[in-house]
């Protein structure tokens, strides 16, 4: 037995290297792709190089008879088996939604759908009849962008007679929450300040490192889907729905899985194409995505254009917010499509006391590749979208913008909040985190030394953006998801496993994909049941494992996926005290349990839970009436989402001769509760920081007029590596404000980094420029817009007032992107 | 990605290379580093029959002292092009363009003459050579000819190599002792360039040599920068009238990474500073 008392006092704010990571980066382990099966065939797609079209016929003979080829198959050739890929979050009653198959037989709705599968005893000889699958199409015309699609001119469905899917929309008035927006913004007109713009989120691709891959075994009882998938358990009750195979036949498994950034939260066509086929051919089959493939037809993240209106007193302080969002779905409402952008509703007034608020998101459908979640989902958007108004905002009343954040922010006292949207934010300090902020950014000195640049001209200018930012995370409450018609709950589920010799087997329905959960895991349990940390395992990702959970995304594992895990272990406890009373003599109230330890209060008797553990296996001895086991499980489903907030500080170098940018510091302060571990968070914080600044500055997924990615390699589109970016200056509030909701005090901190990167970088660089009359810089900002932007108005008449309508068709943030 | 099944034949010697794709015609292809040839086979933007590896041939790498020019085979790589001391004494500008290609792995497996057959207009190495007044020998089956850069480069990823010929050394005249300096403008480090400047100077400034990258199907020479270099000053202002002359006759692409007249405004800038710097001011 492992003497409990070498282990340190408190796992729990430890800096614990990642005990998977040995493993997973020197690649001793298993990904999807290095599955192999006995008998094993492998899948290559065809896939539509147009974007809209009629597919007349799909002529197989040639593919047939390439070396090495079982069969091919097209869309025409499946019946109800193959399924379809399901929308689980209709956002409106009346939303339109085109059915989605996995291969469709008749049209196809974007470049890159799939129309036939080649199956062979190769992956190359796949791959080679896949080139000499005939197909012919009609071209259709195809619908690219927001703006065309709104017209409704050219219909991505012809059949449904409109490109707009829902319009979804909330009111402070109408919900109670708050007073009526017209009204604020009339009244503003006169006297006050009105802040109007559109913003657009340029779409964006997870490019998660890991393509993705998926292999099926139909042979034995329960058919088994291997997938890098971030939701095992989704993803077997969407099987078990669409395709009429029983919930209990099968067994999906996430194993090792390369990231997804929100990416892999889908049920794809390839899945349910892999599963067709192997039940089909009664064999095993695999499928591993190629990169250019990934891009083009994993889905998309973002993709909005966002018309804004915020109206202030005259002193800056804010009285209304409108936001009007037409959001791009792509071709198919995905699984949860049209939800990603609603959760934005939640978010745009963010951490200022609105008293007005009204939102309205318009999804519309598009003949490209569909859109769903991207790390943030929803939240980078709106707090890009508010974080961009406070500083236009600052500008116009002429003050420093954390001084016009400090005038509309809550304060710490002010808490628990009830918004204008509705949330009830616990807790937080928007003051302590900007102090510290501001402390270790440096942020006097830097305003200095940008004045200075500004006032001798220099080529390089300095500009300071800022993002106080917040966010709701930890999905979530299963009644409030029920409540927007989401289309499954939100709770989580843990088991705790006492082995034999007392080792630890913690089995979570969270689906880590390169989290660290079984190390951040591991330390809770280590804490809460006292044993060592290295005596915990943490089992997921596996339905016959772990057969109840909802899986990773939207921050949730540890703040919902810990706590179930906390109530589990709690349960251990209660068990083991009944097992030590009896065993030590005493009464179970005398007993004390501390370090993993009963002992009888005044004694110095006592047993530990690994020898419980033992003797429970042993089953010698234990009181009538006790059920023979340590084990339990807990579901948990949180009363609230919580809400980590931060004050993020960028500075950046502006070239004003050729619009490069580079950046000077960044610090960011986040406060996010409880910290399980520091080194942990700083990966999240660091990883999740380069994403954001990534949509700032450099990545952009870009569709021509007919449809076709432009943008379809890593050649044009531009992911950064560490050579790009510099040495974050990442800090915590000396006191963070825990969450009341949930035991740990934990907040969720997987996506704070992209959230409130993106808008601190794009305020630094209109800052740099700003008195050189730009107030816009559309995203990415590329050297070539940021040089634009500079020089757009030489020889013109001045510069438009900041607060003028920039609605008019052709304004500088419509840009398409020069050359296309 | 997977290729196209191909053969794979790799000759002892440049005949015996020659042999081969004599043999094979146009269902042959040449293998160097791999580093632009491999991408596309992957993505099957060509299938040849055929690929006949470079790698064995010792002739093709390294770098010798041929009096008055440095003789570099076609097969030496980036790497070495740019660690070479003979390279830094007498080409300078090689060497400093070498070390901004792509990132180091690629610069350990891609070689000189693959990047300069291969010619892409956004190929780091094109420019350089341009300027220094590369002589480019070829050997084909009726023997081995010289051709000068000028003629050298003429399209879009087209070269004067013959579809028998292979290119086995590049001859650089010496430019002893020119300060020199390659000013890539790029959005993320291990990208190619969206324009590029070489320049290579004498004296500060008796001469000048300026090469353009991508801004044009083929590498360009400033001719009329460097006739108005000769004699300024190396500031800022010496240099801005020269500078101003570089984007004349170019015809360089838009894309997703700038429109031309952007790239034509980037000319400019970065020749100033890419002369600057090359002059040590
Ligand atoms: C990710 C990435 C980034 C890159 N970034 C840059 C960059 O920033 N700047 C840059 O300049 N380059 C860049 N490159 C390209 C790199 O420089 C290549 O090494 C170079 O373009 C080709 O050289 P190679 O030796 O690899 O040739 P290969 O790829 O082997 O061959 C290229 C072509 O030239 C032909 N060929 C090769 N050698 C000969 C010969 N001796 N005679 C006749 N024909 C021949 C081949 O048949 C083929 O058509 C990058 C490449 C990659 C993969």
């Amino acid at each position: 037995m492992t003497a409990t008392q070498d282990r340190p006092a408190a796992e729990i704010g430890k800096d614990r290297r990642r005990k998977e990571d040995q493993r997973l980066i020197t690649g001793r382990t298993r990904w999807t792709d290095n599955i192999t099966l006995p008998g094993m065939l492998h899948l290559a797609m065809v896939r539509s190089p147009f974007a809209h079209a009629t597919i007349t016929s799909v002529d197989t003979e040639a593919a047939k008879a390439s070396k090495n080829v079982v069969t091919v198959l097209s869309g025409k050739d499946f019946g109800e088996e193959l399924g379809v890929c399901i929308n689980a979050w209709p956002i409106t009653p009346d939303q339109k939604t085109p059915g989605h198959s996995p291969m469709p037989a008749d049209r196809v709705a974007f470049a890159g759908e799939i129309v036939a599968v080649v199956v062979a005893r190769s992956a190359a000889a796949a791959r080679d009849a896949a080139e000499l699958v005939d197909v012919e199409y009609d071209e259709l015309p195809a619908v690219v962008g927001i703006k065309k699609a709104l017209e409704d001119e050219v219909l991505a469905h012809p059949d449904l007679g409109t490109n707009k899917s829902a319009l979804w929309v909330f009111d402070s008035q109408d919900a109670g929450t708050g007073g009526e927006v017209e009204a604020a913004i009339e009244e503003a007109r006169n006297g006050g300040i009105v802040i109007e713009r559109e913003y657009r989120q340029q779409r964006l691709i997870p490019a998660f490192m890991e393509p993705r891959s998926v292999v099926v075994d139909p042979t034995g009882e329960q058919l088994t889907m291997w997938s890098a998938t971030q939701i095992p358990h989704i993803l077997r009750f969407a099987l078990a729905a669409t395709t009429g195979v029983p919930e209990s036949k099968i067994r999906v498994i996430a194993p090792d899985v390369g990231g997804g950034f929100g990416g892999k939260l889908q049920a794809t066509p390839e899945e349910w194409i892999a599963w067709a086929v192997a039940r089909r051919l009664m064999k095993p089959v695999k499928y591993t995505e190629t990169r250019s493939e990934s891009l083009m037809a994993a889905h998309h993240g973002r993709d909005q254009v966002q018309t804004l209106t915020l109206a202030a007193d005259k002193d800056g302080k804010v009285t209304a917010l409108r936001v009007h969002l037409d959001a791009d779905l792509g071709a198919y409402v995905a699984i949860v499509g049209g939800g990603v952008p609603v959760l934005g509703a939640f978010m745009f007034n963010a951490i200022y006391k609105f008293p007005a608020y009204r939102f309205e998101c318009q999804t519309v459908l598009t003949n490209t590749t569909f859109t769903d979640a991207y790390r943030g989902a929803g939240r980078p958007e709106a707090t890009y979208a508010i974080e961009r108004l406070m500083d236009e905002l600052a500008a116009e009343v002429g003050v420093d913008p954390l001084e016009i954040r400090e005038r509309n922010w809550i304060t710490h006292e002010e808490f628990p909040f009830t918004t204008v949207a509705g949330l009830e934010y616990d807790t937080g300090n928007y003051e302590a985190a900007t102090a510290k902020a501001k402390e270790s950014f440096g942020y006097d000195e830097l305003r200095r030394e940008q004045a200075e640049r500004r006032e001798r001209g220099d080529r390089v200018q300095l500009g300071i953006g800022v993002s106080t930012f917040t966010e709701m995370c930890g999905l979530a409450p299963s009644r409030v998801l029920g409540s927007l018609d989401y289309g499954a709950g939100g709770w989580e589920n843990a088991s705790v496993r006492m082995t034999p010799l007392g080792k630890v087997e913690v089995v979570t329905g969270a689906s880590a994909h390169g989290q660290g959960h079984e190390t951040a895991f591991s330390q809770i349990v280590a804490d809460r049941l006292g044993v060592p940390f290295e005596d915990v395992e943490v089992l997921h990702g596996d339905t016959q494992v772990a057969p109840k959970g909802l899986d990773t995304y939207g921050s949730r594992s540890l703040v919902v996926g810990g706590e179930a895990l906390v109530k589990a272990v709690d349960k251990v406890i209660d068990k083991a005290k009944v097992l030590a009373a009896h065993l030590l003599e005493a009464n179970a109230d005398d007993l004390e349990y501390s370090g993993g330890r009963f002992t009888v209060r005044g004694t110095d008797q006592g047993m530990g839970i690994q020898e419980l553990s033992t003797a429970t296996f042993a089953g010698h001895d234990y009181p009538d009436g006790m059920e023979l086991s340590l084990d339990a499980d807990a579901t948990y489903d949180p009363v609230n989402f919580n809400y980590p907030h931060g004050t993020h500080l960028c500075a950046m170098e502006v070239d004003t001769e050729t619009g490069a940018v580079k950046m000077r510091k960044y610090t960011c302060c986040d406060d996010i509760g409880t910290i399980i571990n520091p080194l942990i968070v700083a990966g999240q914080v660091h990883g999740g920081l380069v994403q954001g600044i990534a949509q700032a500055l450099w990545e952009e997924a870009v569709h021509d007029e007919s449809g076709t990615l432009v943008s379809g390699s890593f050649v044009d589109y531009l992911l950064p590596t560490a050579a790009d970016t510099i040495s974050f200056d990442v800090v915590h509030t000396d006191e963070p404000s825990i969450c009341t909701t949930n035991s740990l005090g934990t907040k969720g901190v997987g996506e704070a980094g992209t959230i409130a990167s993106t808008p601190a970088v794009v305020n630094a660089v209109v800052d740099a420029v700003r008195h050189l009359g730009v107030n816009d810089i559309q995203m990415p900002c590329t050297p070539e817009r940021v040089w634009r932007a500079i020089h757009a108005h030489d020889g013109d008449a001045p510069t438009p007032q900041a607060a003028m309508p920039h609605f008019e068709e052709g304004a500088l943030n419509q840009d398409e992107g020069a050359g296309q | 990605m997977i290729p196209v099944e191909f053969d794979y034949l790799a000759p002892a010697s440049v005949e015996e290379a020659l042999a081969a794709l004599g043999e094979h015609g146009d269902d042959a292809k040449i293998l160097a580093g791999g580093q632009s040839l491999l991408p596309v086979l992957r993505m099957r933007l060509n299938a040849p029959e055929v690929v006949i590896d470079l790698g064995g041939i010792a002739s093709l790498r390294g770098i010798r002292d041929d009096g008055d020019a440095l003789v570099i085979g076609a097969m030496t790589t980036h790497h070495d092009v740019r660690d070479d001391s003979l390279v830094r004494e007498h080409a300078l500008l090689l060497s400093k363009a070498a070390a901004e290609v792509a990132d180091s792995q690629i610069r350990h497996r891609g070689t000189f003459g693959g990047a300069l057959a291969h010619a892409d207009p956004a190929g780091d190495l094109g420019a350089p050579a341009l300027a220094l007044g590369a002589q480019f020998v070829i050997a084909g089956p009726g023997g081995t000819r010289t051709v000068e850069a000028a003629d050298f480069f003429v399209d879009l990823f087209e070269t004067a190599i013959g579809d028998d010929e292979i290119l086995t050394e590049v001859r650089i005249p010496k430019h002893t002792g020119w300060g020199a300096h390659y000013e890539k403008f790029v959005r993320v480090a291990h990208q190619w360039p969206i324009v590029a400047v070489a320049a290579t100077v004498r004296g500060s400034i008796d001469e000048a040599r300026v090469g353009l990258t991508n801004m044009g199907s083929t590498p360009l020479r400033a001719t009329a920068t460097e006739q108005a270099l000769a004699g300024a000053s190396a500031t800022e202002d010496g240099v801005r009238a020269a500078a101003d002359l570089a984007s004349d006759g170019t015809n360089p692409p838009s894309d997703l990474n700038g429109a031309a007249d952007y790239r034509q405004h980037l000319a400019r800038v970065l020749t100033g500073r890419a002369v600057l710097k090359a002059a040590g001011a």
